[in-house]
This record gives C-alpha cells, sequence and structure tokens, in this order.
C-alpha cells in the first residue's frame, strides 16, 4: 500500500478542522461544518471544493482533434475555441472507460480532465490508440484544481484579487467556456464548470499557488456566507442534480446509453472506439435503464440494494440518499429495460421499502442560468 | 454535563441510570461525530423487549447506516417521539435531546461490565 497523496491544500483543510479520508489515492475532505450545512452553502451563497485530486491530460500536435473523436464518444469537431466539452469514453465493447471533460486550448492542444480513481487507467487506454501527431501527456501534477458552487459563485470570482485580471470577463461567459489568464506572473483558468446543479467555476492553479487562492476565496466570501465543502456535500449534490459518478452510475460493465447518456454518444460519427458495439445497442436497446427512484419513508437505498418486482431481483441502487434539498429518500438504479414501468422496491437490508419512479434530475440544474 | 451515573459500551452507546430499574440511551458525542448528519432513526415499540448487544433500531446518516445495539436488555418503556422529526438533535445534542430510548431493566448488574467515561474517553483516544 502506497502513502496517500496530498493536494496543496492539505494544511488549509486541517486549519479548517476538516474531516479527511482516504480517496482515489488521496487524503481528501470528506466534511468540515457538516454535510448538509455545506450542501446547503452551495444551494444557497457558495462553497468551495478542493478537487485537485481530478487528473488532467494535455494532449497536443497537429492531429489532436483528428485523433480525439476518435477515442470519445462525443463531437468534438464542433468545439467553440473556448468551448468545453463533457463526453466519455468507451471500450470497443461499448463499456465506459472514463467520463471527462475536453477543452479546447488551441487547434492543436486540448486539455482532459479525467477522474482521480481512473488517472492511471484511462491514460493507459489513450496511449495505447495513439496515432499521427499527438503527443499525450499526465499533467495531474501540474494543476490544483478549486472549484467555486452556487448562486453568488459569480460574485465571489469578481471579488477575488488573485482572479482580478479574469473579473471583466466572468458576467459575459457562457456555460462550458473557458478564459485562461495570467495572474502576476502565474497562469490560471477559469472554467464555467461544476458537478453540483448552481451556476459556478472550476478554476485551474499550479499547485504552489493554490493555498493562496484558497485563502484570498474564504476572505473574499465571507460576507457572502462562503463555506468550504467536502467530498460528502459534492456527491449529494451531484446526485440531486443525478450527474454521473464514476463508480456508481458508471463503470467498466455499463454503457453510456444505459445510462441515459445518449446525448453524449454520436452516432453520427464515422468511427470511435466503442460505435460498432454502440449502434448495436442502440438498434437492440439497452438491457437496463438508470431510473430514478422515491422510497416510502425516511430509510436510505445505498449502493449495491437489489430493486425488487415481487419476489423478482430486477435491478441495483447505483447512489442514493436522503436528498438535503427536496428532503426525501432518492436514489438512482439501473432496472431491466423491461421492468421500468413495473412496481418497484428497494430491499432495503431485511424488509422491501416500495419505491415510485420519479423524473431525473430530481434537482433541476440551475447552472447554466 | 455530569458522566458520574452514565456508562459506556464499545458500540459508543450511553446508559444513564437515574433511579430504580430504568435507565435512558443514546449514542455518544463521538458516535454522532463519525455518523455525520443523522436523518432517520428507526427504534423499537414501546413494550418491545431488548436483548443487551443485540440490535434494536437503526440510525441512518446521510453518507452511511449504523445498528443501534442496546447496552443493556429490558422492556421498552418510552422512546423519544421528538427524533421522528428531529432526527438532527441526535447530533446537536446527544447526551440530552438526542436520547433515544429507555428500559426498564431485567438485570442491573448487566451496568457492570460497562465503561465509565474515564475508560470510553481512553477507548476513543481521548
Amino acid at each position: 500500500m502506497t502513502a496517500l497523496k496530498r493536494t496543496p491544500l492539505y494544511e488549509a483543510h486541517l486549519a479548517a478542522g476538516a474531516k479527511l479520508v482516504p480517496f482515489a489515492g488521496y487524503e481528501m475532505p470528506v466534511t468540515y461544518s457538516g454535510l448538509i450545512d455545506e450542501h446547503t452553502a452551495v444551494r444557497e451563497r457558495v462553497g468551495l471544493f478542493d478537487v485537485s485530486h481530478m487528473g488532467e491530460f494535455e494532449v497536443t500536435g497537429p492531429d489532436t482533434w483528428a485523433w480525439l473523436d476518435r477515442i470519445v464518444t462525443n463531437d468534438c469537431s464542433k468545439l467553440a475555441d473556448d468551448g468545453i466539452l463533457y463526453t466519455v469514453m468507451c471500450r470497443e465493447d461499448g463499456t465506459v472507460v472514463d467520463d471527462l471533460l475536453v477543452s479546447r486550448m488551441g487547434p492543436e492542444r486540448a486539455l482532459i480532465v479525467v477522474n482521480a480513481s481512473n488517472i492511471d487507467k484511462d491514460f493507459a487506454h489513450m496511449k495505447r490508440q495513439v496515432t499521427g501527431r499527438v503527443e499525450l501527456v499526465n499533467r495531474s501534477d501540474d494543476w490544483a484544481l478549486i472549484a467555486v458552487q452556487g448562486p453568488r459563485a459569480h460574485d465571489l470570482v469578481k471579488v477575488t484579487p488573485m482572479l482580478a485580471p479574469v473579473r471583466g470577463e466572468v458576467d459575459g461567459m457562457a456555460y462550458y467556456r473557458w478564459r485562461a489568464f495570467d495572474s502576476n506572473g502565474v497562469r490560471m483558468i477559469l472554467s464555467r464548470t461544476g458537478y453540483t446543479g448552481e451556476r459556478g467555476f472550476e478554476i485551474f492553479v499550479p499547485p504552489a499557488h493554490a493555498r493562496a487562492l484558497w485563502d484570498e476565496l474564504m476572505t473574499a466570501g465571507a460576507s457572502m456566507g462562503v463555506a468550504p465543502a467536502g467530498l460528502g456535500a459534492r456527491d449529494t449534490l451531484r446526485f440531486e442534480a443525478a450527474m454521473c459518478l464514476y463508480g456508481h452510475e458508471l463503470d467498466d460493465e455499463t454503457s453510456p446509453l444505459s445510462a441515459g447518456l445518449n446525448w453524449l454518444v454520436k452516432l453520427t460519427k464515422p468511427a470511435f472506439t466503442g460505435r460498432d458495439a454502440l449502434v448495436r445497442e442502440k438498434e437492440h436497446g439497452s438491457k437496463k435503464k438508470l431510473l430514478g427512484l422515491e422510497l416510502e419513508g425516511r430509510n436510505i437505498a445505498r449502493q449495491g440494494f437489489a430493486v425488487m418486482h415481487g419476489n423478482d431481483v430486477v435491478g441495483k441502487v447505483t447512489s442514493g440518499t436522503w436528498s438535503p434539498t427536496l428532503k426525501k429518500s432518492l436514489c438512482l438504479a439501473y432496472v431491466d429495460a423491461d421492468r421500468v414501468d413495473a412496481d418497484l422496491a428497494v430491499q432495503v437490508r431485511t424488509a422491501p421499502v416500495a419505491a415510485k419512479r420519479v423524473a431525473i434530475p430530481f434537482y433541476p440544474s440551475r447552472a447554466r442560468d | 454535563m455530569d458522566f458520574k451515573n452514565v456508562r459506556f459500551t464499545k458500540d459508543h452507546e450511553w446508559v444513564r441510570f437515574d433511579s430504580g430499574d430504568e435507565v435512558t440511551i443514546g449514542i455518544t458525542d463521538f458516535a454522532a461525530g463519525e455518523l455525520g448528519d443523522i436523518v432517520f432513526v428507526e427504534l423499537p415499540k414501546v413494550g418491545a423487549s431488548v436483548t443487551a448487544h443485540a440490535s434494536m433500531g437503526t440510525i441512518e446518516a446521510v453518507k452511511t447506516v449504523a445498528d443501534l445495539f442496546a447496552p443493556v436488555g429490558g422492556v421498552v418503556t418510552a422512546i423519544n417521539g421528538a427524533l421522528e422529526h428531529g432526527p438532527d438533535l441526535v447530533n446537536k445534542d446527544p447526551y440530552g435531546d438526542g436520547w433515544f430510548v429507555r428500559v426498564k431493566m431485567g438485570d442491573k448488574k448487566e451496568l457492570d461490565a460497562l465503561m465509565d467515561h474515564a475508560a470510553y474517553q481512553k477507548l476513543i483516544g481521548k
């Protein structure tokens, strides 16, 4: 067992009284003041997340975009010069290697953000497929990443001294666009993305300057009620917005079509890894489907609990919690495609608990507002 | 809080004996902190018999679920109805308003097997 890595914000988390847990090889804050407090801060005000554990890859070279279009399922060719694309990358059999954000940094340069737990797997998967004039480099140790999320995120970014060079651009930035800027000689990237269902940004900063930026955001945000938020709140926030989490809704055995990510799969592209398998799945229909379920009562459906129709197991819970915003017991579950409209229950330890199908996302995202 | 009349289990429950055979049961501050935000507590019914060290209920927190073990055996004489709509009382006031049940003990000697406050503090490394 190798030692856990620490992000450049480790000391800041300790000083803020965080409870730290091992996650994807890092010692990460799971909560500070309390999960529900942090969740509420992001929904109502603004929260800061250390997501420096996320991986970053850089692809450069004349064939960058043609090559990426053969690796990922979504269409990179339509990206604006400052555009960002959410996509998955599949194996030949159509299963998901990872879900990714791809930023167009130039005609011959892409920045890719991958899940921390998948950095090695993703890099190997991509490296194996490198052809043409393409260079793939793992830049994960070159960037710290701070997410600023919530209705006051724009206000906070605008008053943070280190972000002054980009202040004038903040209001004009559309969802899924980025701006690179120089702050006293430090190159940073402001990205209008997030994982909470609220308006907000993710800020790429060199590790040596991450602590200064974090402290400035905390100070500048004090009057707005800014709160540091841990992995616990990150999970409940993304869950309410029904955003997939790798290891839960997505894994090495799941296709993006069964996860409801059809909008990321552009079968009209002539060729990409996994296309043939996904074309067949589209023709024949997915065997299972991701559903939102609301449980009767207040027991929580945890990952791995069985979904029942009478005495038959017809599905499996991928994520479930007590929704702090909606105050209901909700879960996401894969259910056999021919049973999605049946009477369903979730087996909570020894007893089945009735569960009705509800629309997802549970919480309509305000990220684009 | 005076812990003179309180005993603790290794499963992080506390038992307070006030007078006679009746005790009040809850979970410790440490346990509530480890569980995080508690959103639902499933308690036994008044009149139910509970057995020492056996599960008598469930504590659902946002991130995890835990069994509520009976620290001592006996018959449940009262449950904290306030937890039905205010399970967060367990996080806010674990030794006070966040109590779980009252039990009339079958055998008061069972208390002798439990830890006093000093021993429990040692267990949790305080």
